[in-house]
């Protein structure tokens, strides 16, 4: 619960340093898009089924599925909006891509690599600025992308994010800590 | 890591400043703020439980090595590398002449360098050797229109120095080509395009041999930073006005004096030596060798920016040439004997451990690595102490410091420097208003 809260509050924090404007208007919607998503999605699809693909501008959000799948190799499939980003999402669910600037294309902490690249080429085109901090992540590849940049739209259900393997050592190693 | 990893271990942490964060507040420049979100995520470890900060409290003088592995189960040792490395050419010591690292710290606000006082009104022309990041991130801050800088969270007595600073010419000096400058594409492109700067790149500095380019197929950040030097070479060809600063891309040219101005004891100018690109046999890179044609470039300031260096501590196996502890995965390994053995619980990580290279994200997987070989280590008994000598660790520590009456500043301590550095910036219009002296910071962390 109290980790919701801190997620708003950095979106919030987000929106304020990029929009300049925080009119009442924006915190409201964004708020409501993420709790009216969670909770009245079932019955719309069953009351509105074939009006879905026209609603443009409705608060309701499709969610799309995405994996996760960590170093080790064990696999997260959670339920993401459409209009989040995957590191944003991989927080809300407790999935650990670390985030050291909180997505202002300052670092490469987020990296992930897109296993599927039918996935990987439906996404925009990195910017200048994602591609000088992909440049200083580690074990880039041709299919990787800064979850930060990467935003959930209909044609990404069912995409699966590898997250890299830190240091060689660790990957042979293999290990996974388990609290005691 | 250590926190999320073990539910039973408790962390301390030591620095000899009262702030924490190491070089996210001392090295990252004032106008790279989103480089300094990281704290958000530091703060939330200090604010663990079983976490503790002991700020002002110095390795060696406050405490020893020895007491703490006495103390603790576990000490790493994260320090960085405080010192630089330097050429060894005549002049070195003439006024004028600083290691980039002292001029961060000293527009960072850091106490040590509170009294640098660099002399930035003697001349228009500054020249700095390197060509990494922090070589561009201080002709930036050289360049960049002071009116920006105001707005962030740059030292006062720097940005007062700044204002009135004569230097409109920076030249950053390599002694290889475009293709071997270690700066990356995000701060190239930053500097590439500051307002009102005219930049100068000789065409023919950016002619690629056979081995530049196999290394810039072996490297997607050399091809980037090759193709943005290229691009300003081209477009920069005229000087748009008299009123534009100068950044001067100088390549194949290596220091070999340190030349005084008229009054004797201040630097005027430093002698540079052409060189060739050579291969060296041994490491398979290109080296610099020189042609024996020098040149003088007129300068009043010089900044050194080729490499930090790490301190040796009394009682920690040290390697002198490669300014590192020696290491395996980041545990301590000692030479004292004949045989390499392994130091029981101590453990380094950061530049201590790979040498002074590398960003938030290395430092994230460097670790990654050595906590894995603390757990394991953990695992196989490493730590257990017979039940009669328990290690003290966060009890231990504090009688300690109590013996040698130092005065440590808690978390709690830096939040209240914090509050006051964030109050005194709002009147300013910045972000925070730095503390800048040992005495001022004590002061603040006691609420005085």
């Amino acid at each position: 619960m109290f980790s919701r809260i801190f997620q708003l509050g950095t979106r919030l924090l987000r929106e304020t340093r990029a929009g300049g404007n925080l009119t009442s208007n924006s915190i409201n919607s964004s708020y409501y898009q993420g709790q009216l998503s969670r909770h009245s999605a079932p019955a719309k699809s069953i009351l509105f089924s074939t009006a879905t693909s026209s609603h443009e501008g409705s608060e309701d959000k499709e969610k799309i599925s995405v994996t996760f799948v960590n170093k080790d190799g064990s696999e997260q499939t959670i339920s993401v909006p459409v209009g989040m980003s995957m590191l944003e999402a991989a927080h809300e669910n407790d999935i650990e891509l670390e985030g050291a600037c909180e997505g202002s294309l300052a670092c490469s902490t987020c990296h992930v690599i897109v296993m599927d690249v039918k996935h990987y080429n439906k996404l925009e085109d990195p910017t200048d600025e994602e591609n000088d901090m992909l440049d200083l992540a580690f074990g880039l590849t041709e299919t990787s992308r800064l979850g930060c940049q990467v935003i959930a739209k209909p044609e990404l259900d069912g995409v699966r994010l590898a997250l890299p393997a830190a240091t060689r050592n660790f990957a042979v190693d293999g290990f996974v800590p388990k609290p005691h | 890591m250590m926190l999320k990893a073990h539910e039973g271990v408790q962390v301390d942490i030591i620095d000899r400043l009262p702030t924490p964060f190491g070089l996210v507040r001392s090295g990252v420049a004032p106008d790279h703020p989103e480089t300094k979100i990281v704290v958000n995520q530091f703060s939330r470890v200090a604010a663990n439980a079983r976490c503790s900060f002991f700020g002002n409290v110095t390795l060696g003088s406050d405490v020893s090595l020895a007491e703490l592995r006495g103390t603790y189960d576990v000490v790493v040792l994260a320090y960085g590398a405080e010192s630089d490395r330097s050429f060894g050419i005549p002049g070195e010591n003439l006024r004028g002449i600083h290691s980039a690292r002292e001029f961060v710290w000293w527009y960072n606000g850091h106490p040590d360098m509170h009294n640098l006082v660099p002399d930035l009104q003697n001349t228009d022309s500054a020249v700095v050797l390197g060509q990494g990041n922090v070589a561009l991130d201080v002709a930036r801050i050289l360049l960049r229109c002071t009116t920006k800088l105001a707005s962030t969270d740059i030292a006062g007595h720097a940005l007062d120095a700044l204002k009135s600073s004569t230097i409109r010419k920076v030249y950053l000096v390599g002694r290889r080509g475009p293709v071997q400058a270690a700066c990356t594409a995000k701060e190239l492109r930053e500097i590439l395009g500051l307002q009102n700067v005219h930049v100068c790149i000789k065409e023919g500095d950016l002619a690629t041999s056979p081995a530049d380019k196999e290394e810039m197929r072996n490297s997607r950040i050399k091809r980037r930073v090759h193709e943005l030097l290229s691009k300003a070479a081209t477009m920069h060809k005229e000087k748009n006005s008299n009123d534009q600063k100068e950044l001067h891309f100088v390549f194949f040219r290596k220091p070999t004096r340190f030349l005084p101005s008229e009054g004797g004891s201040t630097v005027g100018a430093v002698e540079l030596e052409k060189t060739l690109l050579k291969d060296d046999a041994v490491t398979g890179n290109q080296v610099a060798v020189g042609t024996g044609e020098f040149e003088d470039l007129k300068c009043g300031l010089v900044l050194k920016s080729i490499g930090y260096k790490s301190l040796p501590t009394e009682g920690l196996p040290f390697d002198n040439y490669k300014g590192v502890v020696p290491n395996l995965r980041g545990r301590v390994l000692s030479s004292e004997s004949e045989t390499t053995t392994v130091e029981a619980g101590l453990y380094v990580v950061g530049w201590l451990k790979r040498g002074p290279t590398g960003i938030v994200a290395t430092n994230l997987h460097c670790a990654e690595e050595t906590v894995a070989s603390i757990l394991e280590d953990d695992r196989n008994g490493v730590f257990m102490a017979p039940s009669d000598s328990r290690r003290q660790g966060r009890k231990g520590l504090l009688e300690i410091l109590e013996q040698k009456n130092a005065r440590y500043v808690p978390f709690d301590g830096w939040e209240k420097i914090n509050s006051e550095e964030k109050i005194a910036g709002q009147l300013k219009n910045k972000p925070r208003e730095k503390i800048t002296t040992w005495d001022e910071l004590l002061k603040a962390a006691n609420g005085g």
